[in-house]
């Protein structure tokens, strides 16, 4: 190796010259940011990684748990009680749902079997460090039958999306995350839209016409549309609608009502069963997203 | 070699395997979970910016990279930000090696904090180009913390290269 900007004399071997080696690890780099971005290939590497790595992760977290085991018997009690509420939760946040679906008469057109719902507990370990993006890491991973692709809740609504699974971990794409849409209805008349995340910890309603039927104080819940998350679970709710005639659409801002941002227990629910295949039509040729989660940024209204 | 060049101080051969345990530990050091703290320095890219300057010859480019691409996994980032962000912060502290030696810490710090900015706004370039949300304007607090514990890392990474204090009058080195 030589020093930047010194060339050493030629009679000593030093390897390439720094710019060449700049160039050659530059390259590389822009070539492995390209093939994760745009492609998604490089998940494999990432989970080798990730696993060696673990055990150091692990390591790291000794002083912080040795810290929190200070915390009293009462509190370990609270701690399970409210792991207990969490499994029941799930149930209780669709019922709310129910009693909506009940009053339109929607059940009595549709009586699609509802899917039984299971989950799985997990701990939010913590936030993962890229400040660029939304992402919690939990405790369960592959080990524990966790999928990419599953939905996460709590016990107020929906928190977001498994991202990518590591043999003991989980990732986390919350709502807020700028990649992150998902389809919901509007509670109230049963208006469906999609909601992506638009960062600072909010979320912004896409596409809806600027004389949509949206008020502030509107709950949104899932439509069960996308086929991965079921329908009716708590989302949002609606804190600003601003509707300039100079756009096409009106900008809708929600807040998450789960507790995206903050850490604590989480439920895994269980993979849906598949939604019948749409039928075949001239779309049919248009790739669709793998899971149904990652749509790609669209043109802001 | 001496600490700064303008010291009197002459500094043991430094010990390749030392340098490795660093590095290391400023993996560690990053893996603890701070979440969205603001003004946590990056460890390995002060300690990557360190060695590069006073060993420009042992730690280059190929470390920052490897360490990069370590970090890539464990932040949950995208693979290749942080490779390309410590290969480009290798190449310029390894640049400014020769030069800010001679000035004493705190105009070292001064000189490698443009780097650990610059290193910030490559990640920033990366990831806004892919579409990612702006982290806000706190997230660079974490340079100027970087930036201000160059005066207690230099020390701290010396401390196995400075001379036992005895003094030998026949050889007053």
């Amino acid at each position: 190796m030589s020093v930047v900007g010194h060339a050493p004399p030629p009679f000593f071997k030093r390897g390439p010259a720094p710019l060449v080696r700049l160039a050659f690890f530059v390259s590389l780099s822009l070539t492995l940011l390209i093939a994760d971005l745009r492609f998604h290939t490089l998940e494999w590497a990432r989970l080798a990684v990730a696993t060696i790595a673990w055990p150091l992760q692990r390591a790291t977290w000794v002083p912080i748990d040795a810290a929190g085991d200070f915390q009293s018997s009462l509190l370990k009690e609270n701690e399970n009680l409210r792991r207990g509420k969490l499994g029941t939760a799930n149930l209780l946040l669709r019922q709310q749902h129910l009693e909506q679906e009940n009053k339109r008469l929607r059940a009595l057109l549709d009586m699609r079997a509802r899917q039984p719902v299971e989950g799985r507990i997990a701990e939010i370990l913590y936030a993962a460090r890229d400040p660029f993006s939304r992402r919690v890491i939990i405790d369960k991973g592959i080990q524990h039958g966790i999928r990419a692709g599953q939905a996460v809740v709590d016990d107020v609504g929906v928190i977001g999306q498994v991202a990518r699974v590591f043999p003991l971990i989980a990732e986390v794409l919350l709502l807020t995350d700028k990649d992150q849409a998902i389809p919901v209805e509007v509670q109230r008349n049963g208006l469906r839209a999609v909601l992506a995340g638009a960062g600072a910890g909010m979320m912004e309603l896409r596409f809806l016409a600027a004389n949509a039927e949206v008020q502030v104080g509107d709950v949104l819940v899932t439509s069960g549309l996308d086929g991965v998350y079921l329908p009716g679970l708590p989302v949002a709710r609606v804190v600003k609608v601003d509707r300039d005639s100079a756009y096409s659409f009106a900008r809708i801002t929600c807040a998450p009502l789960a507790g995206v941002e903050r850490h604590g227990l989480a439920l895994v629910l269980g993979e849906r069963t598949a939604l019948p295949p749409r039928p075949d039509d001239v779309l049919s040729t248009v790739e669709q997203p793998s899971r149904g989660k990652r749509v790609k940024k669209k043109a802001r209204p | 070699m001496q600490p700064t060049h303008s010291s009197r101080r002459i500094l043991l051969p430094v010990r390749n395997w030392f340098i490795a345990l660093t590095l290391f530990l400023a993996l560690l050091l990053n893996l603890i979970p701070f979440g969205r703290l603001p003004g946590i320095p990056d460890w390995v890219a002060l300690v990557l910016a360190f060695w590069c300057v006073h060993q420009p010859l042992k730690v280059g480019m190929a470390a920052g990279f490897a360490l990069g691409l370590a970090m890539d996994v464990v932040d949950a980032s995208v693979m290749g930000q942080h490779a390309l962000a410590y290969v480009l912060l290798a190449f310029a502290a390894a640049g400014l090696s020769r030069r800010v030696l001679w000035f004493p810490l705190a105009q070292q710090a001064l000189h490698v904090l443009p780097l650990f900015l610059g290193m910030q706004l490559v990640m920033l370039a990366a990831r806004m180009l892919g579409g990612a949300e702006f982290p806000g304007v706190l997230w660079f607090l974490s340079s100027f913390t970087a930036a201000l514990l160059w005066h207690p890392v230099t020390y701290l990474l010396l401390i196995p290269q400075f001379r036992p204090e005895d003094k030998d009058v026949h050889r007053p080195i």
